[in-house]
């Protein structure tokens, strides 16, 4: 009998044994496992956490198993070496020679070098032993942190929830399992695990694990702290490849095999998670199974060759299903299927290149994963089924999805129509009560009869009543990506409370994975101005300007204007400004149509330094770059000019410090003059104030660019107080009702200057509601983006990854 | 040959972000994707030289700063009814790790 020697008694090798029995090909073996068991089903571990199943329930080789096929069994004994020249495997307890050997170590998981990683209390999620510390953890109760939001980690995080444990997962990356799911599906995912109540954190960066004898707490680099009685590693894996290291065989990242799973040793195989293979290496379990077939004949002698299939991945977390396999990235020759059905959470999308399936992604159905799965690996041409691809194999020739699934899914207390405080069961019950047609429908609710902007959402859902027959006039949508008007997604975005983009583009069905560069800032936008103190702005949905607070011009460098409240600025000021231009070798030196100093050619990588000067001479940014609040023009006024009937400098400084910092559709620029003669040309902004002496004429709509727009008379107030208030409320109406990049005048164009004055000026409630929705936001917004930036924010938006032109002159 | 050189991790560029790498022959934008591919192009738009790097990307494209191009990520061509292009650069992500093959700049050096 020839003597085989396994090291490691996992799912590889206990399978690989299977077979090789199966041949009878005449081997006598030893079998080493570093665990004090036998081979168990280890994919089976997190229903063993969840408390879904027992450990018996696994084990997939028992002591009967072992002893019936003549395996001599050392677990728990610690191979410490390999001679392959003497054909030993090394242990503690001497010797063990080998005809052949097989190597299959698995692998480690990885720890991520932190401060804090070794206390008690901090574990892996790998085998046998870290389940069970887990669940002596759970039965105290408490809360768990699982860092890694990958399919290890989210499987551990939903068994410990199940145990009873308030569990966070700290992830690295912007969504969910990002290597098996694009931003949509992780979406829906992150919602399902919240509804579970587990605290879902991304784009969270561990820094350190405090505690004293035990983990207490996980500081993220933000600056966050998360108490916890445990923290559940589960970020990635490495081959465990040290003992073919040590033995002298070519190891990369794995230990290097050939199509038959022999190593550079002819008599050493290895297979599993510590192999590497054309430089691949694997952690599911389809293709490891392959590789334990392809040994076993190779050590019975037989011609066989690995060749990696295409591999599927589930998550097993009960009642969440989820399917992906294949590559799934965007491409330009690739084209891609999407079926969103936001109501029942379902999201399936094919990824295809020349007619062919290329990569699957399904959230919430996936009974037909495999069949696509099949096709994938078959790379089946599938252009004649095309049209009914994406239902399945029981769809074929199906109805088409319905488009106004968005809007059918809304509650019956979603508000339609603002303005007149119309709700969806409002409409449908008008319906229900005869009304026929759009108008007998907008004449009995008076939806869509004041500004308009529901106009096309009010269609929709009358469409929904009235059912077949009933056309919806069309109206253009947002860009290429939607078929939605800008009202409706703001309308849906609050309606739903949708609060990211990815879950807009998600329930609203748009048309392509990503967006594009029209759709992003305006949804960025809109978010952020329904929800700013929960929204989290995403820079990289903003246009370079506002992603790093200057002006970008044609040759890539930046312009930097410091905000001049009311355009009045002090010799102090200048100074600095001048000591700046010199500092930072500013090529131009320019004043503004705005009232203030624009600093032109300056490096993007002198920015944050250029700012924290500014910032130390007591300035702020300018937002010269913003769709957002510009300037507030002056004239002297009554301080210093004979006609000047009212302060407009110091109206002018008061609604400026009131303003500043907030976003809008599109820029914003306002005036205050001191008489009628109109000095800071109040009259062609998109807010000015003339000042007369009864009072303060407040002016709305005008412009100056491509467009020259005089300005509306909105109406005349008595104090200063109310020029404020009115100007705030104003501005509210603009940033909650204008589409993206419209200035006020287009807007006003729009919705009529009619409604403007019902909201501002003859509502009172209205007015003062608006100017306090637009104070709370402020709250958020009114922080100056130079300082933080000089402190360090966003550092990567200024300086190179790499310098390599000293690197390669050498 | 390709010379591969690391110029730092996947996670210091943020997903549908971009960095500049300097070279001797110009900078050279490394861009990464919201599914964590990496592409290097030139940091130079066919138009008129805009620094793509700042430019706003989705899918595999990115739509220059300043007079909005787009360019396609993968081939380095202007996508739509523009027409031009722009070099690209051999990248890769291993372990993490961003390597770039920097044998056409560094035989540029060595020619000198």
């Amino acid at each position: 009998m020839k003597r085989l020697v396994v090291i490691g008694a996992g799912m590889a090798s206990g399978r690989m044994l299977e077979h090789l029995f199966e041949r009878e090909a005449g081997y006598e073996v030893t079998l080493f496992g570093a665990e004090p068991r036998g081979n168990y089903n280890r994919i089976m571990l997190s229903p063993v956490l969840s408390g879904e199943k027992s450990y018996d329930e696994i084990v997939t080789h028992d002591a009967d198993w072992y002893a019936g096929n003549g395996v001599t069994c050392r677990f728990g004994e610690r191979v410490e070496g390999v001679d392959p020249d003497r054909k030993v495997v090394v242990t503690a307890s001497g010797e063990t020679a080998y005809d052949k050997l097989v190597i299959a170590t698995g692998s480690d998981p990885f720890i991520i070098p932190v401060p804090g990683a070794d206390l008690p209390g901090v574990m892996a999620y790998r085998d046998l032993d870290d389940v069970e510390r887990m669940q002596g953890y759970a039965a105290k109760g408490g809360r768990a942190v699982v860092i890694g939001g990958g399919l290890l980690g989210l499987e551990a995080a939903a068994g410990l929830k199940a145990r009873g444990m308030d569990v966070t997962v700290v992830h690295l990356a912007g969504h969910l399992m990002e290597r098996q799911l694009d931003p949509a599906a992780g979406y829906l995912l992150e919602r399902e695990l919240r509804s579970r109540g587990i605290e879902v954190l991304t784009e969270a960066n561990t820094a350190e694990l405090r505690g004293t004898d035990h983990v207490e707490a996980v500081l993220l680099k933000d600056g966050r702290i998360i108490e916890t009685d445990m923290v559940c590693m589960a970020v990635g894996i490495r081959p465990a490849c040290a003992l073919g290291r040590e033995a002298g065989l070519a190891v990369n990242r794995g230990i290097v095999v050939d199509d038959a799973m022999v190593t550079s040793d002819p008599d050493v195989l290895a297979l599993g998670e510590c192999v590497e293979h054309r430089g691949q290496l694997f952690g599911l379990v389809a293709p490891l199974y392959d590789q334990a077939k392809v040994a076993a004949a190779t050590l019975a002698g037989e011609a066989a060759a690995f060749d990696p299939p295409q591999v599927s991945t589930k998550l097993k977390v009960t009642g969440v299903d989820l399917f992906s396999a294949g590559d799934f990235a965007e491409g330009e020759d690739r084209e891609e299927i999407v079926f969103r059905d936001a109501a029942r959470g379902v999201y399936k999308r094919l990824v295809l290149e020349e007619d062919r399936i290329v990569g699957v992604v399904m959230y919430g159905e996936t009974a037909d994963g495999a069949w696509f799965l099949d096709k994938l690996r078959s790379r089946e041409d599938i252009s004649d089924g095309r049209d009914t691809l994406i239902f399945g194999p029981n769809f074929a020739g199906g109805a088409p999805v319905d488009p106004m699934a968005a809007v059918a899914a809304l509650p019956d207390d979603a508000e339609i129509c603002g303005c007149n405080g119309v709700s969806k069961g409002t409409i449908m019950a008008a319906i229900a009560g005869g009304a026929g047609s759009l108008a007998e429908v907008t004449a009995l609710t008076k939806a869509s009869t004041s500004c308009g902007s529901c106009a096309g959402l009010t269609a929709q859902v009358v469409a929904l009543g009235l059912g077949d027959g009933f056309v919806i006039p069309a109206e253009a949508g947002m860009c290429g990506c939607t078929d939605h008007t800008h009202e409706d997604v703001r309308r849906l975005i609050v309606a739903d409370g949708m609060k990211a983009i990815p879950e807009v583009m998600q329930k609203l069905h748009w048309k392509s994975s990503g967006g594009c560069a029209k759709c992003r800032p305006a949804l960025n936008y809109y978010l952020l101005c329904a929800w700013p103190e929960e929204y989290a702005d995403h820079a990289q949905s903003r246009f370079i300007n506002e992603r790093v607070h200057a002006n970008i011009q044609k040759d890539g460098t930046y312009s930097v204007v410091p905000r001049m409240w009311g355009g009045i600025t002090t010799p102090d000021e200048l100074r600095a400004i001048a000591d700046a231009a010199d500092k930072y070798a500013v090529p131009t030196v320019k004043v503004t149509g705005g009232q203030r100093i624009d600093l032109l050619g300056v490096q993007k990588e002198d920015l944050p330094a250029i700012w924290a000067d500014l910032n130390a001479a007591g300035m702020v940014s300018g937002h010269a770059y913003a769709k957002g609040l510009r300037t507030v023009k002056t004239c002297v006024g009554t301080d210093h000019c004979r006609f000047g009937t009212q302060d407009s400098t110091g109206l002018g400084i008061r609604i400026e410090k009131a303003l500043w910092g907030a976003w809008s559709p599109h820029k914003f620029k306002l005036a205050v003059s001191g008489c009628p003669r109109n000095c800071a040309e109040a009259t062609c902004k998109d807010f000015g104030v003339v000042c007369v002496s009864e009072g303060y004429q407040l002016h709305v709509g005008g412009a100056a660019g491509m467009e020259v727009k005089p300005t509306q008379l909105l109406c005349t107030v008595a104090t200063e107080d109310e020029a404020v208030e009115y100007c705030a409320a104003f501005y509210q109406l603009y940033r909650e009702g204008a589409r993206y990049l419209d200035r006020p005048w287009k807007w006003i164009d729009r919705v009529g200057l009619d409604h403007v004055k019902e909201k501002v000026v003859e509502d009172a409630e209205s007015r003062e509601a608006l100017a306090a929705r637009f104070f709370h936001s402020q709250t958020f917004f009114q922080h100056d983006p130079w300082a933080e930036r000089a402190n360090g924010k966003d550092a990567h938006e200024f300086m190179p990854m790499a310098d390599l032109t000293r690197v390669a002159a050498e | 040959m390709s010379d591969f050189v690391d110029i730092g991790h996947l996670d210091d560029i943020p997903p549908e972000g971009a960095r500049v790498v300097k070279t001797p022959l110009g900078c050279i934008a490394v861009f990464r994707t919201s599914e964590d591919e990496v592409f290097a192009l030139d940091d130079r738009c066919p138009h008129k030289g805009g620094p793509l790097s700042n430019g706003i990307q989705h899918g595999r494209s990115v739509t220059c700063p300043l007079h909005n191009w787009v360019i396609s990520l993968e081939t380095g061509q202007a996508e739509g009814a523009d027409e031009g292009s722009v070099a690209t650069w051999a990248v890769k992500v291993e372990g993490g790790r961003i390597l770039l093959d920097r044998s056409r700049f560094s035989r540029a050096v060595a020619a000198e």
